[in-house]
């Protein structure tokens, strides 16, 4: 029961610490994830700039790499994990992310409508008058 | 005797070695390290939120250039790649700084650490000069909404690397008179997570800002 217990119940780890391994592995950690976040910026400038692959695909693929960045940074820097030892840091995160989605979609979303369903601006200000 | 304190040992992270109970219901707090720690992850977290406001004004005033010029005809790419490499390989020394400083290795610490300061300088270098340029050639944040949104955005994350590289001279200067002291290691932490966000949130910026602005 109390092995049970403490087999659940593992100390938890602050945002940024490493579980086990030694020096070497941690270099090693980071240097892949240098890698990875090199690879994904070059592939988002390629992407940019080329005319090879079909053109409003650019922003979706752009936003995708960013996105995918962003998961390596949080991997292999900031050693944001799934494990048992990170709940508490991941369900924080979640809640970030909710918010940020929250913002950004809520503000492009009433904006757009805004722009759709007002008239534009010279017209009421002569409605004004 | 010594069997049973081996046993726990392993299975026993609070040390209560053999008062199985007790982990129930006293586990008392965690470490200090690990309250900085994720306190300071929660900081982030509304800095991040912060800085979604700040994309939130952009993407919704990106088109509003009042005759004035757009992000094509504005952006250099060129110097954005170089600026991102310089952010990204800040990060990575920053990282080796992290580890040197948990193994209590004074001049490899001191030597990331400078590496990084000098990279972060190098990036608000070129930042600097492409702010300048554009006032330069008339396209201030003064021009349009859509420029007051990019010095916005782009200027937060800058004043965030500065505060970022002041604090990195603290840390070096800590370690050098104090040594690796258990509060100094907690700022060491807290330093190293603040940095890397601010790389993540380059990530943004040079991707929504500069990429998809770059599009005519």
């Amino acid at each position: 029961m109390s092995d049970q217990f403490s087999e659940q119940h593992r100390i938890d780890l602050a945002p940024g610490d490493e579980g086990e391994g030694g020096v070497g592995l941690r270099v090693l950690g980071y240097v892949v994830g240098l890698g990875l976040a090199i690879l994904l910026t070059a592939t988002s400038f390629f992407v940019a700039g080329t005319d090879l692959v079909w053109q409003p695909s650019i922003p979706v693929a752009i936003i995708v790499l960013a996105i995918a960045q962003m998961g390596v940074h949080l991997v292999f820097f900031l050693h944001i994990t799934t494990g048992p030892d990170n709940t508490n840091n991941v369900m924080a995160l979640a809640f970030g992310v909710l918010i940020v989605f929250l913002v950004i979609g809520g503000s492009l979303w009433i904006m757009a409508n805004l722009n759709q369903n007002m008239m534009p601006m010279d017209q009421i200000m002569q409605m004004q008058r | 005797m010594a069997d049973t304190t081996m046993a726990y040992a392993h299975s026993d992270p609070h040390r209560l070695r053999g008062i199985p109970h007790a982990a129930v219901v006293h586990e008392g707090p965690a470490p200090k390290r690990i309250v900085t720690g994720f306190g300071f992850w929660i900081f982030l977290l509304s800095d991040i939120v912060m800085f979604s406001c700040f994309f939130a004004t952009y993407a919704v005033l990106v088109d509003q250039t009042a005759g004035g010029p757009n992000g094509s005809e504005l952006f250099d790419l060129r110097r954005v790649a170089v600026e991102t490499v310089l952010l990204l390989l800040s990060s990575f020394t920053c990282g080796l700084a992290n580890i040197a400083a948990d193994i209590r290795n004074k001049p490899w610490f001191q030597v990331s650490m400078a590496a990084t300061c000098v990279l972060g300088l190098a990036f608000l270098y070129l930042e600097a000069t492409e702010f300048a340029d554009l006032v330069a050639r008339g396209a201030g944040p003064t021009r349009s909404a859509f420029l007051t949104a990019f010095f916005s955005l782009v200027g937060c994350h800058g004043l965030h690397v500065s505060a970022g590289i002041l604090w990195l001279l603290t840390m070096m200067a800590q370690v050098f008179a104090k040594g690796f002291r258990a509060d100094i290691g907690r700022r060491i932490m807290c330093f190293a997570l603040f940095w890397h966000a601010l790389d993540i949130i380059w990530v943004a910026v040079f991707s929504v800002v500069y990429l998809l602005g770059s599009k005519p």
